[in-house]
């Protein structure tokens, strides 16, 4: 994709076309996620369900293990490839999206990027199967933007980490399936008197692992978020995944690379506020004709095209130069930014398209608007990720 | 055990279908074409016979250039390979000319199981395990709902309206199953990327010695005249199950004089 070919043509051509492989993905995902997935949508939101049998289904097809190498039980493809799939899964439900999409990114792939031979031998054929999930706890009760602020501390002793403190809103962390979760935990003090902050592989459950009860949130009502507390874990020493005092900083560049999918994510729901409310406008009559002949609508829905389109290049560009290994982190911040707004400001706009039914929970768009607002806050909120481009423009 | 399944591209069922006016068929420009939705059951029997017992699965059908994305489908599926007849010669061939091309398309391949869908979601004659049956001079085994494959005996459970029916046959033999016979399978990651190896086969008319007075539109043994719209669904109404969902049920069946 975006291969800029500098064949024998002088001047190069810029692809943006999917090969047939991905197409074939994207439409394999797209069948699923509206045969299966969408009809399910409505009573997993309502009764704030975690989709089991999706999550299987998924397992099989092999979605939790698209980015990884085939030896760690992996499917051989790329992070684009994932990209693609969580896109096409938030068209029909953001909570299955955010679910392989935290299960992938934030509990296997810090596993794959930093873990020793033995830790992913260890954990990444359950992960990358879909069969057992991963968390990855960064956010505390008294800090998310400033994880550098984090308290949960681990001391090693006779070859054992005893953790002690707690997280805050930690995705697919209390599911039946949960069977890890990765903390980031202050380990002592560095020579300039900062926090050395590092990261432990907790099996779970174990003694002294608390997970709180589902919290009452505004959307992504089947996706799994827990507060946890952590009294007098111990692991072996060896559960250190990566250097000690890189926990943080290793940690930043798995949301480099997280803010991409989350783009794919906010991208599908943009999407999906496109094509429900290009249904309803031709549906729907006022005044004698569809609203969609109104200019005021079909305007509205232009935008909201225009948006989507614009959001999905975004993502594809930041992906395009990750894969190709050169620096991508103002990309990827633009790609989540550019698409985190542009979902709440279509979801807010199909909303009004639909009228008083799009404030009835039993059409999708009302379930899209209350799932587009954590699109601005998780995995680095907007106001970050507008610091994090200033930054890489030197001011 | 050596299986061909056939499988027929349609315009996707989920879309919304027109009818060309000029001519009276299909308006397949203007819809996305899928594998026939039913042919999905017929392939992953096919893969369940193959894991059970061995043997090899070739996928078959007959249709334009654009077919060869769902028979790529169906080897990402796990098909072994795939054979395309293709010639514009068989354009707008009726069942029983279709049924002609097939079995000729048939004669170049092994096989000891022809295995497809009772029928198309476009055409839905339901006619072709029969019309082929008949052609290769094999039995057939219709509207299977469950298979057994014990050597070279096949023993199926025939859907009925009242039941089911046991009915045996040996190999060669065509078999046409329904609908929820099984779960078909997605295509994961790793069949995708394999499917682009596999064999695919293109065969002419000449190739597969169709004799092409036999097959497409001029010579075709059945037409549609003329057509009309479906009547628009009028809204359908909901009934809430509040504990007394039967009640209110047989009460809206009453109103419509149905009981
Ligand atoms: C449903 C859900 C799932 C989540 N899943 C996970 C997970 O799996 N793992 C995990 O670790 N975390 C997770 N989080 C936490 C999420 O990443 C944080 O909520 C987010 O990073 C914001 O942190 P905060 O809530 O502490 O807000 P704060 O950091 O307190 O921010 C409050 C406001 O202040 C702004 N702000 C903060 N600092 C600055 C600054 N320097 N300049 C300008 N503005 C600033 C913020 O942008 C925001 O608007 C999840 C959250 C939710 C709601």
């Amino acid at each position: 994709m975006l291969a800029a070919a500098f064949g024998e043509e002088e001047f190069g051509v810029l692809d943006f076309r999917l090969s047939d492989e991905q197409e074939m993905l994207r439409k394999t995902v797209e069948h699923f996620a509206r045969t299966v997935v969408a009809p399910q949508a409505e009573e997993l939101d309502e009764k704030e369900e975690f989709p089991y049998d999706i999550v299987r289904q998924m397992g099989e097809m092999g979605l939790f293990g698209l980015p990884f190498p085939e030896e760690y039980g992996g499917m051989g493809g790329d992070y684009f490839a994932l990209c693609l799939a969580i896109e096409e899964l938030a068209r029909a439900d953001s909570s299955v999206a955010i679910t392989l999409e935290a299960g992938v990114s934030l509990g296997a792939m810090p596993v794959y990027r930093f873990g020793t031979e033995e830790q992913r031998r260890e954990w990444l054929p359950r992960l990358t199967s879909g069969e057992t999930l991963g968390a990855f706890g960064l956010t505390e009760p008294g800090g998310g933007s400033d994880a550098g602020a984090t308290r949960t501390r681990a001391v090693l002793a006779d070859g054992h980490w005893l953790i002690n403190g707690s997280k805050a809103f930690i995705t697919n962390s209390g599911t039946d399936i949960t069977r890890l979760v990765t903390v980031t935990a202050v380990t002592g003090e560095k020579a300039n008197g900062a926090k050395e902050i590092s990261s432990i592989l907790i099996p779970v459950p174990c003694e002294g692992f608390r997970v709180s009860s589902k919290p009452s949130k505004v959307g992504w009502h089947a996706s799994d978020t827990r507060d946890l507390a952590f009294e007098d874990i111990t692991v072996p020493a060896e559960n250190l995944l990566g250097e000690r005092g890189r926990g943080y900083a290793n940690f930043l560049s798995i949301l480099d690379e997280g803010r991409i999918a989350i783009s794919a994510l906010a991208v599908g729901l943009a999407q999906a506020c496109v094509d429900e409310s290009l249904r309803y406008a031709k549906d729907r009559q006022a005044f004698g004709k569809p609203i969609g002949e109104y200019q005021a609508i079909a305007f509205k829905i232009a935008d909201m095209e225009l948006r989507a389109h614009t959001a999905r290049l975004a993502y594809y560009a930041a992906a395009d130069r990750m894969l190709r290994g050169e620096p991508f982190k103002k990309q990827a911040a633009i790609a989540k930014l550019y698409s985190s707004e542009s979902a709440v400001t279509n979801a807010r706009e199909a909303t009004q398209v639909h009228g008083g039914y799009g404030f009835m929970n039993e059409y999708p768009v009302a379930r899209h608007w209350r799932d587009s607002k954590i699109l601005e806050i998780g995995e680095g909120t907007s106001e970050v990720q507008r610091m994090l481009i200033a930054r890489e423009l030197g001011i | 055990m050596n299986i061909v399944v056939l499988v027929k591209q349609v315009p996707d069922t989920w879309a919304e279908k027109k009818l060309d006016p000029s001519d009276s068929t299909v308006d397949r420009a203007s819809v996305d074409a899928v594998m026939n939705e039913m042919d999905e059951y017929a392939v992953e029997e096919a893969l369940k016979i193959k894991e059970a017992h061995g043997g090899e699965v070739t996928v078959l059908t007959m249709g334009p250039n654009r077919a060869v994305e769902m028979l790529r489908k169906a080897l990402s599926m796990g098909v072994d390979k795939a054979v395309h007849l293709v010639d514009d010669a068989l354009e707008g061939s009726c069942a029983i000319q279709s049924s002609y091309a097939l079995a000729q398309a048939i004669g170049t391949l092994s096989y000891d199981l022809v295995l497809l869908s009772a029928e198309s979601s476009d055409a839905r004659m339901g006619v072709m395990p029969a019309l082929l049956a008949e052609r290769l001079g094999v039995p057939q085994l219709s509207d299977a709902r469950k298979v057994d494959v014990d050597g070279s005996k096949v023993v199926i459970e025939r859907m009925t309206d009242y039941g089911h029916d046991k009915v045996e046959a040996s190999t060669p033999l065509v078999l046409g199953v329904v609908e929820k016979i099984n779960e078909p399978r997605y295509p994961s990651f790793k069949g995708i990327m394999a499917a682009k190896k596999k064999p695919l086969t293109t065969l002419t008319a000449a190739d597969a010695g169709i004799d092409t007075g036999r097959v497409g539109l001029a010579t075709a043994t059945s037409s549609v005249e003329s057509f009309t719209a479906a009547p628009p669904r009028a809204a359908g109404q909901v009934v809430k199950d509040e504990g007394d969902g039967g009640v209110k049920l047989a009460d809206f069946f009453a109103a419509q004089k149905l009981i």
